[in-house]
C-alpha cells in the first residue's frame, strides 16, 4: 500500500492506495499555522489499524517551504560570490550578508584569477560575529570548475554549520539563478529538515515506520534522506501533485493540456505525449528565478471563487477572490454561484447564488440563467486564452540547431484534461470553445493526492567533458575524472547514464522506475590553428516525471472511465 | 531582477550542426563559448531583453537582393536562410516597435556576398543584412538606411549591392585592404555615379586599437550619419578587429566594441565575422548586448585584457586622422559628384574580376548603369565565370523612374539567349523577379 499526501493552501488531501483501489481518503482544512499537526493527523487517519509493514511508501507534498519564502520567514543566510569580469555581481544581491570577492574562472573552467583566502577569512569572522550559521557560496562558471566554491566552502566551514556550493545544485549555466538557488537551498534547509524529521519521529513513536518521499517541483519524488541534500527541489511542488494526478488520463501518443481549476487560480500545464513539460531553466519563486527543475505551469487568477462584477457594462470575472461563493455563505457572486443557478451546484444555498447574480443580470439586461451562462463562458474563455498563449510561448522557444529549427517538435494539444472542483461543469464548455476533446478527471477532489502517491523518482545528470583539458565533470554529482583523447560522445553518454542510475537509486528509486532519457548530447571538435585539439562534449540525461510502473495499470482501475456530465 | 533601460531583442542562432568544413573557422564550435558566456551571465533573464526564434528567409526574400546562379537553392543551405531569417526577425520586431533595438547573433555571415551570387565568398553566400533591409523596405516602407560595417574585413558584398543606391549609406571600417582579404575598401571607392558619396570606406592600418576606432566613429561615422539622417541604422557587427583574432591584425577589445555600440546606437546589429571564438567572442557579444540594452558594460573584459599592451603608436593615429580627413572630404563632395553624373541616358560601365575564395570561382563582370536624374538608375550585369556559363542580370531599382524601368524590361525582353545561359530581371518597383533560359 502507498500513501499520497498533498498539503495545499486551503485543503490537505490524503489517499491510501492498494490493490488497485483507493482504500482510504481524507480531506481536512489546512492549518497553515500548524502544518505538522495537520500532516500527522492525516497520516494517522490513513494508517490507523494497518500493520506497519503493509505500507511501502508515503509521498508528501507540502507548502511548508513555499509559505516560509512567501512570508519572508527564513533564517539569515550568508552569501559569498566570486564573479570576475562581467555583469556587476552587486546586481544579484540577496539577503543582508552578501559579499563579492576576487577570483575568476572562464567559460572553459580555467582559473583566470585565484581566490584571496584572506578575503574569505574576514567574511568568516563577520559571519561568526553576526551569528550567520548557514551560507551559500557561488562562483561564476563553477559548473565548469568548482575549485573556488569548494575553497570558499572549506574556509567558511569554520563559522557555518551548512555551506551550500552553487555547483552542487544544478549544472545549468546561469550565474544569477545559481546565486538565488543556492541561497534558497541554504535558507529552507533547517525548516525542511526539522519538519520532516519531526513527522518521521511522530510516526515512529506510534509504531509506524514508512519510507518517506518528498514531491519535487518537477513532479518527481525523492527520498527524505536525499531531500536533505537538495531541499530547494521541494519548493513549489504545489502544482506538481495535481498535474501528476492528471497524468493517468493523458494519452501516450498526443499532446495534452492540463487545467487545474481551483478556487482562486487555474494552473495550466502541458504534456507532450504524456511527458510533462518542464521549465527550460528552472522555476520562479516569489519573483526570484532559480535553477530548480520545475514543471512548466502557468497560473492565472481565475477560479470557481473569483469575484464576478460588471464594470462599464462589461462582465468581469476575477482576478480578485473575495471569499467563497454566495451559495456557501460568501458576500460576492462567483462562477460557482453561476453553476448553482444552472443546477450544477452541490450542497449549498441556491437562493443565495441567485441573489448574487440578480444585480448582475439587471445590469446586463438579461435573465439570471443567461447571466450564469455568460459568466461560465467568460471564465472558460479566459482559461482557454491563457492556455493558448502558453502553448504558443512553448512553441516559440528558441532552438540552436538547423535540424531542430526545421523539424522541431511543436506542441499541439489534441486533448484537454480538467481537474478541480468546477472541472466537470467547465469541461463541456471548454470543449466547445476549443474543439478539442475535453474530459474532467473523476475523483478530482483527491486527484492531487493520487498524483503524489503515484509519482516516480526523477533525477538528472549533466556531464561536461573537455578532452583538451583532459577532464570529465558532473558538477551536481561532485564527480570529476581525468579522460584521455579517446573520450567521445558515446563514452560520455555511457558515463552519464551510469551516474544517473546511481543517483536515482540513491534518491530512493526502484530499478524498474528508472527510464533514462537523453536530453542533450552534443560534441564539438575544438579546432585551434586548423588542428583539432580536442572535443568539447555536453551531455544531459534524465528520468522524466511519470507514474511508478507498478501503478501504471492501477491508475486505470482506480479511476475507471471518465464520464462527462451533460453539456451545460 | 536586473532590467535593461531599453527593450531589446536577440536572435541567437549558433547553428550548432552546420560548418563549411570541420576545421574551417566557420564551424559548429564558433558560437559555443559565446553561448556559454551569454547563458552564464544570465543575459536572457534580464527584464527587457527578449529572445526570439529566427524566421526562415524565403526565396522571395533573396530575390529582392541577389541574382543567384543558377538559382537560390543551389547556392544556399538552410543555414543561410535561417541566418538571414534571424536578421529579418530582429528587423521586423524593431519596426513593429516591440523592441527599440536588436541583435541578430547568427551564423553564417553575409557581408561578402554581392548582388550576383555564383557561390560562397569569404564564408558568405547571401547578404543577410541586405536581405533584411530589402524585406523591411518592402514590408514597412522604410526608405533611408545606413549600414555601418565594423567587421575587420571590408564589407565588399554589401558595398556592391548598395553601390548604386543613394538612399543606402554604406560605411565600412576595416583593416587596410593592402594587408587583408578581400583587398578592397579604399577611400577611392565611394559609390556608383548616381550614388557617389553614399559609400564611405575607412581603411585603418594594422594595430589600430580602441582609441583609433573611437576616433573614426566620433569624427567620421557619427557626423556623416547625422547629415544623412537615416531612418534605420544597421551595424554589421563583425568581431574580428579583436586583438586575439587569429586571421586579422587589429587591437580592438570587448569594452571598446561595447563603447562603439553604445555611441553608434544601431537599431539592428547583425553578427558578421569574428573567429577568436574563445578569447574574444564571448566577451564582445556580452558587451554589445549590454551596450544595446543601455546597461553597464564597464566590467566586461577579456581575461588577458591589458590596455597598455594594446595602445596604438602615434604614427597609426596620424594615418587614421588622414583616412578620416579623406573620407569626410569625399562625403562633402558627394552631392556635387551625383549632380554631375546624373545626366539622362548617360551610360557608365565598369569591368571587374571577382574571386570567390571559399568556392574557388573566378567571375568576370561587366556592369552598366544608366545615369539618371530621376532615380538610382537601371543596372545591368553581364557576368561569366571560369566554370563556364554567362548570365545577364537586370536590376530595376526600388524607386526607378518610368524610363529606367521601361529600359530594363526592354533589355530583358530583347536580349537573345544565344550568348547567355540565363537572363534575370529584378524589378524592385513591383517586387517581382523573373528569369528565362
Amino acid at each position: 500500500m502507498i500513501i499520497g499526501l498533498d498539503v495545499g493552501g486551503t485543503h490537505t488531501d490524503g489517499v491510501l492506495i492498494g490493490n488497485g483501489a483507493i482504500l482510504r481518503q481524507v480531506k481536512v482544512a489546512t492549518d497553515t499555522g500548524n502544518l505538522f499537526d495537520c500532516v500527522c493527523a492525516c497520516l494517522e487517519k490513513l494508517t490507523v489499524d494497518l500493520p506497519p509493514k503493509a505500507i511501502r511508501r508515503a509521498v508528501l507534498s507540502t507548502t511548508l517551504t513555499t509559505n516560509a519564502i512567501a512570508e519572508g520567514n527564513l533564517e539569515k543566510i550568508g552569501v559569498v560570490v566570486s564573479a570576475g569580469p562581467g555583469i556587476d555581481p552587486a546586481n544579484f544581491k540577496i539577503g543582508s550578508h552578501y559579499f563579492c570577492v576576487s577570483g575568476s574562472i572562464d567559460h572553459r573552467g580555467r582559473e583566470v584569477q585565484p581566490l584571496r583566502e584572506r578575503e574569505i577569512e574576514e567574511i568568516a569572522d563577520i559571519f561568526i560575529a553576526d551569528n550567520i550559521r548557514r551560507a551559500a557560496v557561488i562562483s561564476k562558471f563553477s559548473v565548469r570548475n568548482p575549485k573556488h566554491e569548494l575553497e570558499m566552502a572549506r574556509i567558511l566551514a569554520r563559522s557555518c554549520e551548512v555551506v551550500i556550493p552553487g555547483h552542487s545544485l544544478s549544472a545549468t549555466l546561469n550565474f544569477p539563478r545559481r546565486i538565488n538557488t543556492a541561497w534558497l537551498s541554504a535558507a529552507v534547509h533547517p525548516l525542511h529538515k526539522e519538519f520532516f524529521e519531526a513527522v518521521r519521529q511522530s510516526l515512529k513513536s506510534k509504531g509506524v515506520e514508512i519510507p518517506i518521499y518528498v514531491l519535487k517541483a518537477d513532479g518527481g519524488t525523492m527520498s527524505f534522506e536525499a531531500s536533505l541534500m537538495a531541499p530547494e527541489q521541494t519548493i513549489f511542488s504545489g502544482p506538481a501533485a495535481s498535474v501528476l494526478g492528471a497524468l493517468p488520463f493523458a494519452s501516450p501518443d498526443v499532446d495534452t493540456l492540463v487545467l487545474d481549476i481551483g478556487g482562486t487560480t487555474t494552473d495550466i500545464a502541458v504534456f507532450a505525449r504524456r511527458a510533462p513539460l518542464l521549465e527550460p531553466l528552472g522555476g520562479e519563486v516569489a519573483g526570484s528565478r532559480t535553477l530548480v527543475r520545475a514543471l512548466k505551469t502557468r497560473s492565472i487568477a481565475l477560479g470557481g471563487d473569483s469575484c464576478v462584477d460588471v464594470i462599464d457594462a462589461e462582465l468581469r470575472v476575477g482576478p480578485r477572490r473575495l471569499g467563497p461563493a454566495m451559495a456557501y455563505g460568501g458576500g460576492h457572486p462567483t462562477p460557482t454561484d453561476a453553476l448553482f443557478v444552472l443546477g450544477k451546484g452541490g450542497k449549498g444555498d441556491l437562493e443565495a447564488a441567485r441573489r448574487g447574480l440578480r444585480p448582475i443580470a439587471r445590469n446586463l439586461g438579461v435573465s439570471i440563467e443567461d447571466t450564469a451562462l455568460l459568466i461560465l463562458d467568460l471564465a472558460c474563455a479566459k482559461i482557454v486564452g491563457a492556455a493558448r498563449e502558453m502553448v504558443e510561448e512553448i512553441n516559440l522557444r528558441p532552438v540552436y540547431t538547423v535540424k531542430e529549427l526545421l523539424s522541431g517538435y511543436r506542441v499541439q494539444p489534441a486533448e484537454i484534461v480538467v481537474l478541480g472542483g468546477p472541472a466537470p461543469h467547465f469541461a463541456p464548455r471548454i470543449e466547445e470553445l476549443t474543439g478539442i476533446q475535453t474530459c474532467a478527471v473523476p475523483l478530482w477532489h483527491v486527484a492531487n493526492a493520487i498524483g503524489a502517491a503515484l509519482a516516480r523518482n526523477t533525477s538528472e545528470v549533466t556531464l561536461f567533458a573537455d578532452t583538451e583539458r583532459g577532464l570529465a565533470l558532473a558538477p551536481g554529482e561532485e564527480f570529476s575524472r581525468a579522460v584521455g583523447k579517446d573520450f567521445d560522445l558515446e563514452k560520455a553518454l555511457c558515463l552519464a547514464s551510469e551516474l544517473l542510475r546511481a543517483k536515482c537509486i540513491k534518491a530512493g528509486a526502484s530499478e524498474c522506475e528508472i527510464d533514462l532519457e537523453v536530453v542533450e548530447s552534443n560534441q564539438f571538435n575544438m579546432v585551434r590553428d586548423y588542428y583539432t585539439v580536442g572535443r568539447n562534449i555536453r551531455v544531459q540525461v534524465q528520468t522524466r516525471p511519470g507514474l511508478i510502473s507498478e501503478c501504471r495499470d492501477l491508475a486505470g482501475s482506480i479511476f475507471n472511465c471518465c464520464i462527462l456530465p451533460d453539456a451545460v | 531582477m536586473l532590467s535593461s533601460s531599453e527593450k531589446i531583442g536577440l536572435v541567437f542562432f549558433p547553428a550548432f550542426d552546420w560548418a563549411i568544413d570541420p576545421t574551417h573557422p566557420e564551424r559548429e564550435e564558433r558560437l559555443l563559448y559565446t553561448q556559454d558566456q551569454v547563458f552564464e551571465e544570465g543575459i536572457l533573464d534580464i527584464e527587457g531583453i527578449v529572445e526570439y526564434k529566427p524566421d526562415i528567409a524565403t526565396v522571395k526574400d533573396i530575390q529582392r537582393v541577389h541574382f543567384c546562379v543558377p538559382d537560390e537553392l543551389s547556392v544556399t543551405t538552410q543555414s543561410h536562410l535561417i541566418s538571414a531569417g534571424g536578421a529579418k526577425k530582429i528587423g521586423s520586431e524593431v519596426l513593429e516597435r516591440n523592441i527599440s533595438r536588436g541583435f541578430a547573433l547568427v551564423r553564417p555571415p553575409g557581408h561578402h556576398a554581392m548582388r550576383v551570387v555564383h557561390g560562397a565568398r569569404g564564408f558568405c553566400n547571401i547578404n543577410i543584412e541586405a536581405v533584411m533591409i530589402e524585406y523591411l523596405r518592402q514590408a514597412y516602407g522604410v526608405d533611408r538606411v545606413a549600414i555601418v560595417d565594423t567587421d575587420c574585413h571590408h564589407g565588399d558584398g554589401t558595398q556592391d549591392i548598395y553601390w548604386h543606391d543613394p538612399d543606402t549609406l554604406f560605411i565600412s571600417v576595416h583593416q587596410d585592404g593592402r594587408t587583408l582579404y578581400p583587398g578592397t575598401g579604399f577611400t577611392s571607392e565611394f559609390g556608383g555615379p548616381n550614388a557617389a558619396g553614399t559609400t564611405i570606406n575607412l581603411p585603418l592600418p594594422p594595430h589600430t586599437s580602441e582609441e583609433g576606432f573611437l576616433y573614426v566613429l566620433d569624427n567620421a561615422i557619427l557626423p556623416i550619419l547625422d547629415e544623412f539622417k537615416p531612418q534605420l541604422i544597421i551595424n554589421s557587427a563583425g568581431q574580428d578587429n579583436h586583438y586575439s583574432d587569429p586571421i586579422t591584425d587589429m587591437r580592438f577589445c570587448a569594452r571598446g566594441y561595447a563603447e562603439l555600440t553604445s555611441r553608434l546606437k544601431p537599431h539592428i546589429a547583425v553578427l558578421e565575422g569574428g573567429y577568436s571564438i574563445e578569447s574574444a567572442l564571448p566577451y564582445m557579444n556580452v558587451g554589445i548586448i549590454l551596450a544595446l540594452a543601455g546597461m553597464d558594460y564597464s566590467r566586461i573584459s577579456e581575461p588577458d585584457f591589458d590596455p597598455e599592451r594594446l595602445r596604438q603608436g602615434p604614427e597609426i593615429s596620424r594615418k587614421i586622422e588622414k583616412v578620416v580627413e579623406e573620407a569626410l572630404s569625399l562625403w562633402k563632395q558627394g552631392p556635387e559628384m551625383r549632380r554631375a553624373n546624373r545626366k539622362e541616358g548617360r551610360l557608365f560601365r565598369r569591368e571587374r574580376h571577382i574571386f570567390y575564395d571559399t568556392d574557388r570561382i573566378i567571375e568576370v563582370q561587366r556592369e552598366t548603369v544608366r545615369g539618371c536624374p530621376e532615380c538610382a538608375g537601371l543596372v545591368s550585369i553581364d557576368s561569366r565565370t571560369d566554370r563556364g556559363g554567362r548570365i545577364l542580370a537586370v536590376h530595376v531599382p526600388r524607386k526607378a523612374c518610368g524610363k529606367c524601368r521601361e529600359a530594363g524590361y526592354q533589355l530583358y525582353d530583347s536580349t537573345g539567349l544565344e550568348e547567355f545561359d540565363r537572363i534575370f530581371i529584378q524589378d524592385r518597383t513591383t517586387d517581382e523577379y523573373f528569369s528565362r533560359k
